[in-house]
């Protein structure tokens, strides 16, 4: 199935997507990685926004002053980075603030497949390094909170047909990276046998 | 004396360069790594791996028309330097300019500073610190002109580095196993399909070296290893890594490697090392060839 969703989801919004299905979304998206989360759930500072029903992105964009923008920033480059450094903070973003879904590259591990069953909440792929298509889909920054952290700030964008984003962890407990990952394991005994390599 | 000769004005000359190379390689794709994308859309049989592989090159498309980067991560930035017969060049002062060319690829383009201290994770926002931009630079009887390669290496292709010290007794098995084993282990997290650089022999660093240097190399014949037994190496690898079905980005299909590249070196009686080095579907690269009259040619 293809959805076009706008932000904020709902628990019910995320609950029935499935593994395979696709999402474009609209509205608000909050970009944040490694050193915002640290600050969140390492230092104990509460996130400076609201983030019940969010979509989080995984991101550190190039950015250029702005005068014009909203946020005083306007967006040069926007794109995405590997999710498994901050898979330890999914349930707490969750579970905490309220998160909905997490877009990002790569995937994420056991313990966030868990939690998006438990909470409703789902991983969302996109095409990892293609930036500049992505960046096109941002319509602004609408505010930059925590500046100090340039450029691993908590980023507020307004997005217009963001993806098409492949649903590739979902609150049923399906996973894409589980499922493909266990067929390259098995394959790699066939191939091994193929090219003689022993057990 | 006739082979000696000196390069005009090599400070503005290698500051130029440092910054071009730097911004250049992160908008314009190489001409090998498109083709290869394009191919491997046409293989893909599912529209979801197809999808993937058409956003791709959608991207490059879209940084041609608007000159903006293709990826946000602007990576490290390495300079593989070949310099060679009789050029006499002040090798310090080009590496010095090299390197302000980058901070002010950073600082006018503007360009995101991917790069901190390792501990205290301070970023001065010129992309440089202690250590980099990383120079890899060699001396070479096959040229009459210096050769600077840039690769702005991307985290997520980089943290899939792999080195094993095999022993002598793990043999050719040994070696393609762990090959195949990094590449799956690695998923969708180096940015499949992915140009896998190989090291094989040397000492640790020397393996390391070799591998990422490996990356560098044309994708399809072109970039073929000279060497029949190593070529047919490469290939072996390539199809079996392709046949895990890992696919783009990690979410199944056809194409997880573009192409794989092996480079050799000799090694001790008990050593056996193998490295892994991955370089996201961009393959992004620069070069600037350099010659004794002043003479530039920017290319792949």
């Amino acid at each position: 199935m293809d959805y076009r969703l706008r932000t904020p989801l709902s628990e019910d919004d995320v609950r029935r997507l499935r593994a395979g299905d696709t999402v474009t979304l609209d509205g608000i998206i909050w970009g944040i990685r490694d050193a915002t989360l640290i600050r969140i759930f390492d230092q104990g500072q509460p996130p400076p926004a609201d983030l019940r029903g969010g979509v989080l992105l995984h991101v550190a964009p190039n950015v250029r002053r702005s005068a014009a923008a909203p946020s005083g920033y306007e967006p040069m480059t926007v794109g995405t980075t590997t999710s498994t450094r901050m898979d330890r903070f999914t349930r707490g973003l969750l579970r905490d603030h309220g998160v909905r879904a997490i877009i990002g590259k790569g995937g994420l591990a056991e313990d966030s497949s868990a939690a998006f069953q438990e909470y409703g909440g789902a991983y969302f792929a996109i095409v990892g390094g293609a930036a500049s298509v992505e960046t096109e889909q941002v319509e602004a920054i609408e505010h930059v909170y925590w500046e100090d952290l340039m450029p691993e700030c908590l980023w507020e964008f307004r997005v217009r047909a963001f993806g098409p984003l492949t649903v590739a962890m979902d609150a049923a407990g399906a996973s894409l990276y589980r499922d493909v990952a266990a067929a390259a394991q098995a394959r790699l005994a066939e191939i091994y046998a193929k090219l003689g390599l022993g057990p | 004396m006739e082979h000696t000769a000196t390069l005009v004005d090599p400070d503005t000359l290698f500051e130029d360069l440092g910054r071009r190379l730097y911004v250049e390689s992160q908008i314009d794709i190489p001409p090998d790594v498109r083709q290869a994308l394009r191919d491997a859309a046409a293989r893909e049989t599912l529209p979801g791996p197809r999808g993937i592989l058409t956003t791709m090159l959608r991207a490059i498309d879209v940084s041609d028309r608007k000159h903006t980067l293709v990826c946000q991560d602007t990576g490290i930035p390495i300079f593989w330097i070949t310099i060679g017969r009789g050029i006499a060049v002040d090798g310090a002062a080009m590496l010095d300019a090299l390197r302000r060319g980058v901070e002010r690829a950073t600082r006018e383009t503007p360009l995101r500073s991917s790069i901190v201290s390792p501990l205290e994770r301070r970023n001065r926002q010129t992309s440089s610190g202690d250590g980099v931009p990383v120079f890899h630079v060699e001396f070479s009887n096959e040229i009459d002109h210096i050769d600077i390669m840039m690769m702005p290496k991307g985290s997520g292709s980089e943290s899939m580095s792999f080195l094993k010290m095999l022993l002598p007794a793990d043999g050719e098995a040994g070696v393609k196993k762990f090959i195949l084993e990094t590449c799956v282990a690695a998923g969708g997290r180096p940015c499949p399909p992915t140009i896998v650089g190989v090291g094989i022999g040397g000492s640790s660093d020397l393996c390391m070296t070799l591998a990422k240097k490996a990356t560098l190399r044309p994708v399809g014949p072109e970039g073929r290893h000279p060497d029949p037994k190593i070529a047919a190496l490469e290939v072996e690898l390539r199809d079996a890594i392709n046949s895990t079905g890992i696919g783009p980005m990690g979410l199944g299909g056809e194409t997880t490697v573009l192409d794989v590249h092996i480079e050799q070196a000799w090694t001790h009686i008990t050593l056996n090392p193998v490295a892994v080095n991955m370089q996201c579907w961009r393959g992004e690269r620069r070069r600037a060839r350099v010659y004794p009259d002043g003479r530039v040619e920017i290319g792949y």
